[in-house]
């Protein structure tokens, strides 16, 4: 095990692993079990963070970057020259247990390129799990690819060892994939997510009846889609994402920027910068389809098919309906307050459960957390509302973007610069 | 003014509540150890920890409060913020003078302080464990050193206990001197006294493993493959990591040889 060629690998096969941005490591049920190694039935942990400010949980590395395929967005993708390598099954094995013994990771993601054929492929991500899991005793945290096109049988097996199980769907709709993946197919990328729903939907059931029944896949499937490569608006990336949690069980649907890496002309030229604002906005979206109780035509619609850059997506749906506001914090039901530009799910909470001991005044949000200086124009309080209602929406607007600081500030000011 | 002295400890603060009740003490204020401005107090009062009567504070809190509320307490004492003693008192104070529980009526200063200490708390014992890196020696011992700001370690024994149930480990504490050793049964808090300069080769050559410095190195490599350089964003790298962490983080120190 130790010698520079597994050194050398780690950093070709991380490398080539890291455009895949899931990095949840919670949610599953997985318990440490006759004194084994390892849990992973608490809430996720990020070990640490790279200078890009992404998370670091899971040891995140492809098994071999050799591919049959040729992507275009993809690095790994035939045509390009890189360096190509390949762990062994026993490699993969030390590396997750001695980083997981020293408290460097939550457990391992395993992604693979497609060599020879989708089974054979998967049949080695399952060799792996099931040895950490049989053999090593681990019980911290896998996530393993479905391979698309491997067989019903090997992702069977693999929901039996793996917390999460994923397949990404890569692009946003079927004619980008034709366009940029010639070799993979709509339906490839479906079929095993609709098998591995209703397998996942199976065993909960029947746990449910008998506790004995073994786990599987409990943290769920997630999938990822890169924007930004193609021209779809977000209206269809947000409308494929709810399909995707609706009709898949989704747990998760990752968005990735892309990140240009190739001369490709069907691409973003290299130098063209990583979409980071919109992804950003995807994900205010996302969350407010999932934790907030919109629904996504209240937040993107045919008259507003993108996301606005320059405000994030629950103060644009506000100004957009100010007929709903002002909003009384000390009597409001807490689905309208979470609606409220700058205050939060839990900031919602709070609220909610301070006004049984007093009525709520504007000092009395403030020292709670909230966004005010957002939050003021859709408040109204026990006392008479003058101001505010005069407004117009693009008053407001210009109200709040003048007197926040925005951390994207620097890219609006810089865009204007050019004209 | 009543100068409160006490020995630091829960038990020991939750005793000096229960008396300042029973002897009727007024406008107090807590230390740890006798101060030696002794003439601005009028009166000391010497607190010997009793077990019973932190038993009888606690059971009142818990009548009173949420099991959140009640654990809030302890948290919040465990953050070491300044005053927080006479923070916790008044809410301790505000807690039982109220027929019905208080916890969550933010509209109060004394809640709301609460509530961020023990925030802050339960915020590092979650950064803690994530960033305890174990380095394992020639005779099986898995052992970290952390610094934290507030006094985590009680808080995050279990984790590590049940997490890593098949190796012996030990976390240790260098600021506060102690550290949790766990003998594959067992944790238990150990007083140990750690020469803090032992990250030269020669040291790690002497009582590590053999294949511990090849998994640091791997462990840096993959920090600095998975990074995405047009991505690049240090403020937010900093947010997550703050640089008063890094000394113990294996990926942030470089390889000493090079």
């Amino acid at each position: 095990m130790v010698n520079e060629r597994v050194m050398e690998k780690l950093a070709i096969l991380a490398d080539a692993a890291k455009y895949d941005v899931s990095c949840a490591s919670g949610q599953s049920k997985r318990e440490n079990k006759n004194k084994g190694i390892g849990d992973s039935s608490g809430y996720g942990i990020c070990h640490a963070y790279t200078e890009d400010g992404r998370c670091v949980s899971l040891l995140k590395i492809l098994l071999t970057n050799h591919c049959i395929f040729d992507c275009a967005y993809c690095v790994s993708r035939k045509s390009n020259d890189v360096k190509r390598a390949a762990f062994t099954v026993q490699e993969v094995v030390d590396l997750t247990i001695g980083f997981y013994r020293r408290n460097y990771i939550e457990g391992l993601f395993l992604s693979s390129g497609i060599f020879d054929n989708p089974d054979y492929t998967m049949e080695r991500l399952v060799r792996i799990a099931k040895k950490l899991r049989l053999e090593e005793n681990f019980n911290g945290y896998i996530h393993l690819k479905a391979i698309p096109g491997a067989s019903d049988e090997l992702l069977k097996q693999a929901g039996m060892y793996a917390d999460r199980l994923s397949v990404n769907v890569e692009m946003p709709t079927e004619q980008s994939l034709k366009l940029l993946a010639p070799d993979k197919n709509h339906i490839d990328v479906i079929k095993p997510m609709e098998y591995l729903k209703n397998e996942i939907i199976g065993y909960k059931e029947e746990k449910k009846l008998n506790y004995k029944t073994p786990l599987f896949a409990p943290a769920g499937q997630s999938t990822q889609m890169v924007i930004g490569a193609t021209k779809e608006n977000d209206m269809e990336i947000l409308g494929m994402a709810n399909y995707f949690y609706e009709k898949m069980n989704m747990r998760r649907v990752y968005y990735s920027g892309y990140v240009p890496i190739s001369y490709d002309h069907r691409l973003p030229a290299i130098g063209t910068p990583v979409p980071m604002i919109r992804e950003n906005r995807l994900y205010q979206a996302d969350w407010l389809i999932r934790f907030y109780g919109f629904n996504v035509n209240e937040i993107v619609g045919f008259d507003q098919p993108n996301l606005d850059l320059d405000i994030d997506p629950k103060l644009g749906w506000a100004l957009r309906n100010l007929h709903q506001f002002p909003v009384d914090v000390n009597t409001a039901d807490l689905e309208l307050i979470k609606r409220i530009p700058g205050i939060g799910f839990l900031s919602a909470k709070k609220i909610v459960a301070a006004r049984n001991f007093k009525k709520l005044q504007a000092q009395d949000l403030q020292k709670l957390g909230i966004a005010y200086s957002r939050a003021k124009y859709f408040l109204a309080f026990a006392t008479p509302f003058q101001l505010q209602k005069d407004f117009t929406s693009n008053q407001i607007k210009d109200h709040i973007l003048n007197t926040q600081k925005s951390k994207y500030k620097n890219d609006f000011s810089n865009q204007l610069a050019l004209f | 003014m009543t100068q409160v002295i006490y020995d630091g400890t829960y038990e020991g603060w939750l005793t000096a509540v229960f008396e300042i009740y029973e002897y009727k003490l007024h406008d107090v204020v807590f230390s740890k150890k006798e101060l030696s401005g002794g003439l601005l107090f009028s009166n000391k009062h010497l607190v010997t920890t009793d077990e019973s009567k932190a038993k009888r504070v606690l059971d009142g809190l818990k009548k009173h409060l949420s099991k959140e509320g009640f654990q809030s307490v302890y948290c919040a004492f465990l953050s070491e913020l300044e005053q927080i003693e006479e923070i916790l008192f008044q809410f301790v104070k505000y807690v039982f003078s109220s027929p019905v529980n208080v916890e969550q009526d933010y509209g109060n200063t004394i809640i709301l302080d609460v509530r961020k200490a023990s925030n802050l708390t339960t915020k590092e014992s979650h950064r803690m464990k994530a960033f305890v890196r174990f380095k394992l020696t020639k005779d099986d011992l898995y052992y970290a050193i952390v610094e934290p700001d507030c006094d985590v370690l009680p808080l995050i024994e279990r984790h590590f206990k049940r997490r890593y149930a098949d190796q012996r480990w030990l976390i240790y504490d260098a600021k506060r001197k102690y550290g949790v050793y766990y003998d594959l049964e067992n944790t238990s808090t150990v007083q140990l006294q750690f020469d803090s300069h032992l990250n030269s080769s020669k040291f790690l050559a002497e009582i590590f493993d053999e294949d511990e410095e090849f998994f640091q190195n791997l462990w840096r490599r993959y920090f600095s493959s998975v990074n995405i350089e047009s991505r690049k964003n240090m403020k937010l790298h900093v947010q997550h990591m703050p640089k008063r962490y890094w000394k113990n983080l294996i990926e942030k120190i470089p390889d000493i040889k090079k």
